[in-house]
């Protein structure tokens, strides 16, 4: 939680994001993660490009080969490259990622903004529901979400980001609870801005903080989810692949062909550590009472 | 304090009813029977098989005589396992994942504990970076590929320890104990290297080093108890998500447990049984989350006094 006090003192001219910046790039690990990042983006937009192999190309002679020249991260039983099937694998998990938290954003800036905007009754009847479905056991309920209404792409972004949402609702609620109540606000409401113009120029800055903060956060929690539901079959299905799906392969064959499961896992737990390096990074940078000592 | 458990309990009711009212219509919206999938059954056996279930009753009806035969613990006679009930299926799990949980937790909270309370001894050093840098590695290593490369190692390569299986072979129950662990010691350490960090730099600390105490005691009598208090308020919640974890490593090392039994249930859409576990874990969670509230205020004196306030 950023109090809001230290955005206004300005007066050397550095903006919160230009000292954000300049913290982030004293964060080695953080900006690490955040090249990690861009290179595995960049990766999944080129894939169709860029691949070693075909997606579907099999070769059922050669079968599963370990670590090779032609094929640098092996091939799998079906004699399919690796590096190909991971490449695509990556595309999955990481849209899951992004879109997920996307839903998962919206609802909940949304929610918390208006809850925290209008305050009382109305704000109070909001906060209960979230209560409530913060007491719902949330993994029961994605896995009885996919079982009743089948597996597809498009529900688990759905059911993931219905789930996601709540925390984000509150930290949004509590930003701009405080802020409405702050002296700028009142002094804009008092020169006569409109209650838009005072949101987009006051509120929804001052909240920008901890909502990238937290976004950063809720990506490698989504992937994970993710992960898990394909893991367990009620995820992702083939042909298509992701890289829970693709340990999930691994773990069947490990004892023979250990780097089925080594590879997607490697891929797998270097994303969500760029992710949450860079969230911590972030956190530190975007938070002004941390003043690095 | 007995007030304000009494409090939360009545707070629980209306959300079980909601977990309830939400899980039975979402079961309900569910295309196709539990029975459609056997193929070709005769009509007057499907209308024998649903008037033994009470599906050919109104929506309603059947809601209203669910709710009421939860009330009472009823959870009713399992789809797929004919003549058993979901409560001995629940039952029957329930000591097993509890054991499981047990032995995760503890292996959390021991090497959690004591890699953060070392790590804050000494911040910013080696022997801050070392311990901190095997959490981060703990919480971005999902339990599903931490279990099968401890199985990898352990149990195929090195031969030390059982593959899977439980209660069968000694030695059985460590490596699943130790996957589900793994994850929270990861977050535990973290949390407690931060409260311990906050705590350490506080006037009564500083009073007790001018005393002269030792590291020793400074630490574990002074310090721990207010460095543990953001620990303890993880812990509820920590068992609710063990149930979750306990999904994937009970299905890792084929233990029969309350998380295969709800996965296979998902499979088999297996609707009572889907339903009952439901409303089993939430109530779980709930009861967690408000032992570990009720923790938090017996450990911290400060909260202690908000709720006489309060109450």
């Amino acid at each position: 939680m950023i109090p809001n006090d230290t955005h206004i003192q300005s007066d050397k001219g550095t903006s919160l994001w230009e000292d954000a910046w300049i913290k982030l790039r004293k964060n080695r690990l953080a900006l690490i993660g955040l090249s990690l990042l861009i290179f595995l983006c960049i990766m999944s937009l080129l894939t169709p490009w860029i691949a070693p192999y075909g997606y579907e190309e099999q070769d059922l002679l050669m079968g599963a080969t370990p670590p090779s020249a032609q094929h640098w991260l092996g091939t799998d039983i079906f004699g399919r490259d690796m590096l190909t099937r991971i490449m695509w694998g990556g595309r999955v998990s990481l849209m899951v990622g992004f879109i997920a938290t996307a839903v998962a954003l919206a609802i909940g800036v949304i929610y918390g903004a208006v809850a925290g905007y209008v305050g009382g009754r109305v704000d109070a009847a909001m906060m209960r529901l979230v209560d409530i479905l913060y007491a719902l056991p949330f993994m029961i309920f994605i896995i009885l979400l996919m079982v009743v209404f089948g597996r597809n792409l498009l529900l688990l972004f759905f059911a993931i980001g219905a789930v996601e949402w709540l925390t984000m609702a509150r930290i949004v609620r509590g930003q701009v609870m405080s802020l409405r109540k702050q002296e700028f606000v009142e002094a804009a409401h008092s020169l006569g801005l409109s209650q838009w113009i005072i949101i987009r120029r006051h509120i929804i800055p001052n909240t920008l903080g901890p909502v990238i903060v937290y976004t950063t956060l809720t990506i490698p929690s989504v992937m994970l989810l993710e992960a898990f539901l394909s893991f367990l079959g009620l995820g992702i299905q083939p042909p298509q692949s992701s890289w829970g799906l693709l340990i999930n392969y691994g773990v069947e064959t490990m004892e023979e062909y250990p780097w089925l499961l080594i590879f997607p896992g490697i891929a797998l737990s270097l994303t969500l550590f760029a992710l949450n390096f860079l969230g911590d990074g972030l956190r530190d940078a975007l938070d002004p009472r941390t003043s690095k000592d | 304090m007995f007030k304000f458990a009494l409090g939360r309990l009545l707070q629980a009711v209306p959300v079980l009813l909601v977990v309830i009212t939400m899980t039975f219509m979402l079961v309900h919206s569910a295309p196709g029977g539990p029975f459609s999938a056997d193929k070709a059954v005769p009509a007057e056996v499907l209308e024998a098989l649903e008037a033994q279930y009470n599906l050919n009753q109104p929506l309603w009806q059947q809601y209203f005589s669910y709710l009421g035969d939860v009330v009472q613990g009823d959870m009713g006679p399992s789809f797929k396992y004919p003549g058993r009930s979901v409560n001995e299926l629940i039952l029957s799990g329930l000591g097993t994942t509890a054991e499981l949980g047990l032995y995760a937790m503890l292996v959390a909270i021991f090497i959690g504990i004591i890699a953060g309370v070392t790590a804050s001894m000494r911040p910013n050093t080696i022997q801050d970076y070392v311990p901190m840098t095997a959490a981060m590695i703990g919480i971005c290593m999902p339990s599903f590929l931490l279990g099968p490369l401890l199985v990898l190692v352990f149990g195929i390569h090195l031969e030390w320890l059982p593959v899977s299986g439980w209660d069968q072979i000694p030695g059985d129950k460590v490596l699943p104990a130790i996957t589900l662990g793994t994850g929270y010691a990861a977050y535990i350490a973290r949390l407690s290297r931060g409260g311990m960090l906050e705590v350490l730099s506080q006037d009564y600390i500083r009073t007790a080093r001018a005393k002269g105490l030792s590291e020793f005691l400074i630490i574990g009598k002074h310090a721990l108890r207010g460095g543990l208090i953001p620990v303890v308020a993880f812990l509820g919640p920590a068992f609710a998500g063990l149930l979750g974890g306990s999904f994937v490593v009970e299905t890792i090392f084929q233990i029969p447990g309350l998380g295969r039994f709800y996965v296979q249930a998902a499979f088999n859409r297996d609707y009572t049984m889907i339903l009952g576990t439901t409303v089993f874990f939430a109530t779980l969670i709930i009861l967690f989350n408000l032992l570990s509230d009720m923790l938090a205020i017996w450990i911290n004196p400060k909260l202690r006094q908000q709720v006489r306030g309060n109450a």
